[in-house]
C-alpha cells in the first residue's frame, strides 16, 4: 500500500490529449450508440435458448441464423449509405428481382458457358447499379423526390423483369456457379462470406474514406457541403449506384441460394432492409450511419424469426413482433436524438 | 383613451433558475417589465436571453424563482397559458404558417367558429382592423402568408398577438431579418404599441437601435441578471459593454493599413450579371483589400457573391481570380482558384451541426489530407486545433460538437475552414450576425488580419456601419445596380441611405 503512495506520478505530457480514455471514446463512438442493440441482439438469444434449447443454441442454427440474414444483409450495407446520405431507395427489392433475371437469361448463361461462370455474377452487379445510375440521376439532376423515384423504379423494374423473364422460372444450369455457391469455407457458407466481406468493405467505406465522409457531410447538410465545394450531386448519383450494386450483389446470391432467376425475387425486400436499417441507428433524416447497427438490426431480426420458428409460432405472430420492435427502437433513437440536441 | 399607471410593475420576476440536463441556464434572472415601456433585454450569446424568453412565453418550466403579473404571483404552465394571460411572443424564426391566409394565422389556435364553421368574413374584417392599427392598411387579410416578405410576416405575428388582449409583446431579435427602412417600420409600430399602454421586452445585439428606441435596460450575463432597470438614457455604451462581457472592448473596427500601391489585383468581375437579380457589376480586389457590398436586403448583395463564388450562374460577364477566369456556376471551379465562402445562414449553409468541429473545418479539404481516398483523421484533427487556437476560439477543442457553440465560434469555424483549405480571396456574407458585442470586435480585428496577410475579402452586410467600418472601399447597391464605388471614409451611413432611397426612385 505505502508503495503505491510514495510512487512518482507518471509524467504529465507536455501537450494534454483532450481525447476522452479509450472506454470512454467507444462507449460515445458506435459501440456506445450500438450498446441497445447488442443488449437486445443478447436477450433474444437468452430466449431462444430458454425456449428452444439445444435446438437454437448450436452451430448449425446460428449459421442458419446469419445465412438467413446474409441477402438482406448486404443490401442493407448499401442501404446504410442512402439513408446516411439523407435519401431512400425503395427500389432494392425489384432490383434483386430484375438482376436475378438478367443474369440468368439464356443468353448469359449460354455465354458464361463458353467464358467464365463470373459472367453472370458481373451482368447482376452491372444490371443493379445500372437500376442505381438511374436512380441517382433522375434524383440528383432531375430533382425528384428520392422516394417518388425509386418507387417508380420499385414498379419499373419488376414489370420489366417479368417482361424479360416472360414471367418464368429461368433455372441456372452453369455448374461451377452453382458449386462455388454450394461450397463450404472453414465450415461457413458461402452466402455468408460474402455478407461478412461487403459489411466490412462498406464499413471501411463509410468510416475510413473521403467518400464516407462525403455521404455523411451530404446527409448531415446538404447546403453547407455544395457551398464547401463537395460536388453533391455527382455523389448521391455514386451512392445510389452503390445501394444498386448491393442489390445485384444479392441478385447474385438468390441465384446461388435458389438455382433459379425469377422476376419474384426480392418481393418486399425493402420494407426489411429499411427497417433493419432504421432500428440500427441510421438517423432517417440523414447525416449519421453506422454499418456495424445496420448488421445487428438484420441479425435481430433473422434471430427473431429463427426463434418463432423454432417455437412453432406462425409468421402473422412474427411479424407482429417485428412491428413492435420497429416502433419501439425508433421511439427510442428519438429519445437519443432529443437529448442530444437539449444539451444547449 | 387609455390611461396606464407606469409606476406599477406589468411583469416581475425575480431569481429564476433553469437548468437542462445538469447545465445552469438561468441561474437567477430578475426583470421588471412597466406598462407601456420598451424593456431591452441585452446580452451575449449563451447568456440565457433564450431560456428567459422561452419561461416567460411557457414554453418552458422554471426550476425555481417567482413570477407576479400585475402584481399577482402566476405559474405560466404553458404557451396557452402564456397567451391568455397576455403576453406574446415573436421568436426570431417567425412561427406563421406559410400555407394559410393573414387572416387564418392572426387567429390560429383561437379561431371565430360555431359548429366548427369558421367565421371567414368575420375573420377577414377584424384582421384588417388590426393591420390598420399596425400602419399597414394596404396588406390584404387574404393574401397567403408565404407571399410576404420577412418584415410583413413581422406584422403577421404582431397582429396576431393583438388579436388577442395583449400587454406584453416579447421581441427576439425582430431587427435581425429587416433592412433599414423595414427597421424604421418596426420602430414606429413599437411606439405605437407603447402609447397604448402595451410593453414591449425587445432583445437586440445591436446597441444603436435599444438607443434610439429602448426605455430601460436589464442585463444578463452568464444566466444572472448582473443590472436592471438602468435607463438607456444614462448608461453609457462602455458600460453596457462591460457589464454584458465583463470587460473592456475598445475600438470596435481595427484600424486599416494603406495598401501598397504594387498590391496585385486578385478578383475581378466584369459586367457580372444574374438575370432578373443584378446586372453589370465590375469590381477588382487586390491582395490585402477588404470591399464592402452595403444595400438593403433584397438589394442584390448576396447573390453577387453568390455568383462569384459559383454557387448561383451567372447570366453575362465573368469572374477572373489571379488571371484565370472562372466557369460560371461552379463552385467547385470558385473553390480550386481559391476563392472561400461564409454563407449568411451559418447553420443552414455553412455547418454541419451535429458534427465536431474539426469535420467542419476541414470540410473543404478533408480529400487533400487524405492518402488514396482514405481519410487520415488525425492530420486533420491536427490542422484544425492549431487554426481554432490560432482564431482563438474557446474551447479550443476540435472533437465539440458543432451545435453546442456560440455564433461567434461558429463563425470562427467557417474562417478556420477556408484557412485551413487556403484561400486568396474570401466572401463574408453577414460575418457577425447573431455574433454578440464581444465576439463581434474579435471577428473584425480577425478579418483585417486575413486581409493584412494578404487575402482579398469581400463583405456583405445589413448594417451599414459594419459595413463601413471594416472595408476599405465600398460599393453601393441597390435593386441589382452597383450605384457608386467609393473609399470607405469617404462616406457615412446616411450618406449610403440617401444614395440607395435616390437609387431606388430613378
Amino acid at each position: 500500500m505505502s508503495e503505491q503512495i510514495t510512487q512518482p506520478a507518471p509524467p504529465t505530457p507536455v501537450t494534454p490529449d483532450t481525447r476522452p480514455g479509450i472506454v470512454k471514446r467507444m462507449l460515445a463512438g458506435s459501440a456506445g450508440r450500438n450498446l441497445g442493440l447488442v443488449i437486445a441482439f443478447a436477450l433474444l438469444i437468452v430466449v431462444g435458448i430458454l425456449t428452444a434449447g439445444d435446438r437454437f443454441a448450436s452451430f448449425d442454427n446460428f449459421v442458419t441464423i446469419i445465412r438467413f440474414a446474409s441477402i438482406v444483409g448486404v443490401v442493407c450495407v448499401g442501404m446504410t449509405f442512402v439513408i446516411t446520405a439523407g435519401g431512400i431507395d425503395l427500389s432494392v427489392g425489384s432490383v434483386v428481382g430484375l438482376s436475378s433475371v438478367v443474369a440468368s437469361l439464356t443468353a448469359v448463361q449460354l455465354a458464361s458457358a463458353q467464358s467464365s461462370w463470373l459472367l453472370i455474377v458481373v451482368v447482376a452487379l452491372l444490371v443493379g447499379t445500372l437500376a442505381g445510375f438511374v436512380n441517382g440521376v433522375v434524383i440528383a439532376y432531375g430533382g425528384v423526390v428520392a422516394f417518388m423515384a425509386t418507387l417508380a423504379m420499385l414498379v419499373g423494374a419488376r414489370g420489366l423483369a417479368e417482361l424479360i423473364s416472360n414471367r418464368s422460372t429461368q433455372i441456372v444450369n452453369n455448374q461451377e456457379f452453382m458449386g462455388f455457391f454450394r461450397a463450404d469455407l472453414l465450415g461457413v457458407p458461402i452466402l455468408i462470406w460474402i455478407f461478412i466481406i461487403v459489411a466490412v468493405a462498406g464499413w471501411i467505406l463509410l468510416n475510413r474514406t473521403t467518400f464516407g465522409r462525403r455521404t455523411v457531410a451530404v446527409g448531415g447538410n446538404a447546403e453547407a457541403s455544395r457551398l464547401a465545394g463537395i460536388k453533391v450531386k455527382r455523389h448521391m448519383v455514386y451512392v445510389y449506384m452503390l445501394s444498386g450494386l448491393t442489390a445485384g450483389i444479392a441478385g447474385v446470391m438468390f441465384l446461388g441460394r435458389t438455382t433459379v432467376g425469377t422476376s419474384t425475387h426480392g418481393t418486399l425486400l425493402e420494407l426489411d432492409v429499411i427497417a433493419a436499417v432504421v432500428v440500427g441507428g441510421t438517423l432517417l433524416i440523414g447525416g449519421r450511419g453506422t454499418i456495424v447497427g445496420s448488421v445487428l438490426g438484420i441479425l435481430i431480426f433473422s434471430t427473431l424469426t429463427n426463434v418463432f420458428t423454432q417455437n412453432n409460432l406462425s409468421t402473422s405472430v412474427q411479424n407482429v413482433a417485428k412491428g413492435v420492435i420497429i416502433v419501439a427502437a425508433v421511439l427510442l433513437q428519438q429519445r437519443f436524438a432529443s437529448r442530444g440536441s437539449r444539451s444547449k | 383613451m387609455i390611461t396606464v399607471d407606469h409606476s406599477a410593475a406589468l411583469l416581475e420576476v425575480r431569481g429564476l433558475r433553469k437548468s437542462f440536463a445538469g447545465v445552469k441556464a438561468l441561474q437567477g434572472v430578475d426583470l421588471v417589465v412597466r406598462p407601456g415601456e420598451v424593456h431591452c433585454v441585452l446580452g451575449q450569446n449563451g447568456a440565457g436571453k433564450s431560456t428567459l424568453i422561452k419561461t416567460l412565453s411557457g414554453a418552458y418550466q422554471p426550476d425555481s424563482g417567482e413570477i407576479f403579473w400585475q402584481g399577482e404571483p402566476v405559474t405560466i404552465g404553458g404557451p396557452v397559458a402564456a397567451l391568455e394571460l397576455g403576453i406574446a411572443t415573436m421568436y426570431q424564426e417567425l412561427d406563421v404558417v406559410d400555407g394559410l391566409t393573414i387572416a387564418e394565422n392572426v387567429f390560429l389556435g383561437h379561431e371565430q367558429a360555431t359548429g366548427g364553421v369558421l367565421h371567414v368574413a368575420s375573420a377577414n374584417a377584424r384582421t384588417q382592423q388590426i393591420l390598420a392599427r399596425l400602419g399597414h392598411s394596404e396588406i390584404s387579410p387574404r393574401t397567403e402568408v408565404g407571399q410576404l416578405s420577412a418584415a410583413n410576416k413581422q406584422i403577421v405575428s404582431m397582429a396576431r398577438a393583438l388579436s388577442r388582449d395583449t400587454k406584453l409583446i416579447i421581441m427576439d431579435e425582430p431587427s435581425a431579418v429587416l433592412d433599414s427602412q423595414e427597421v424604421e417600420n418596426l420602430f414606429r409600430v413599437v411606439a405605437e404599441l407603447t402609447e397604448q399602454g402595451i410593453a414591449v421586452v425587445y432583445i437586440s445585439h445591436r446597441l444603436a437601435e435599444i438607443r434610439r428606441i429602448g426605455d430601460r435596460i436589464t442585463v444578463i450575463k452568464d444566466g444572472k441578471t448582473t443590472a436592471s432597470g438602468l435607463s438607456v438614457a444614462d448608461t453609457p455604451t462602455p458600460h453596457l459593454i462591460r457589464l454584458m462581457t465583463g470587460r473592456e472592448v475598445a475600438n470596435v473596427f481595427p484600424q486599416s493599413t494603406p495598401l501598397p500601391t504594387d498590391a496585385p489585383i486578385v478578383l475581378r468581375c466584369d459586367a457580372l450579371g444574374v438575370r432578373g437579380v443584378f446586372r453589370n457589376v465590375s469590381l477588382e480586389v487586390r491582395a490585402g483589400e477588404i470591399v464592402g457590398l452595403a444595400g438593403l436586403v433584397g438589394s442584390g448583395r448576396s447573390e453577387i457573391l453568390e455568383a462569384i463564388y459559383g454557387a448561383r450562374r451567372s447570366t453575362s460577364g465573368t469572374v477572373t481570380v489571379n488571371g484565370t477566369v472562372l466557369r460560371p456556376g461552379s463552385v467547385d471551379a470558385a473553390v480550386s482558384a481559391g476563392i472561400g465562402l461564409s454563407p449568411e445562414e451559418r447553420k443552414s449553409q455553412g455547418l454541419i451541426l451535429d458534427e465536431p468541429i474539426f469535420k467542419n473545418v476541414t470540410l473543404s479539404s478533408f480529400a487533400r489530407f487524405a492518402r488514396g481516398g482514405f481519410l487520415r483523421e488525425g492530420a486533420e484533427r491536427d490542422a484544425a486545433r492549431q487554426q481554432i487556437e490560432a482564431l482563438e476560439l474557446r474551447p479550443p477543442d476540435p472533437n465539440l460538437t458543432t451545435r453546442s457553440l456560440s455564433g461567434g465560434n461558429q463563425q470562427k469555424i467557417l474562417l478556420a475552414r477556408w484557412l485551413v483549405h487556403g484561400t486568396t480571396v474570401l466572401l463574408l456574407d453577414e460575418p457577425t450576425r447573431g455574433v454578440d458585442v464581444g465576439a463581434r470586435a474579435e471577428i473584425y480585428a480577425l478579418i483585417r488580419r486575413l486581409a493584412e496577410a494578404g487575402t482579398a475579402i469581400i463583405v456583405v452586410s445589413s448594417e451599414i456601419d459594419e459595413v463601413l467600418g471594416l472595408a476599405d472601399r465600398v460599393l453601393v447597391i441597390s435593386d441589382g445596380d452597383v450605384l457608386t464605388t467609393t473609399n470607405s471614409t469617404d462616406i457615412d451611413e446616411p450618406g449610403v441611405l440617401d444614395l440607395v432611397m435616390r437609387g431606388s426612385a430613378a
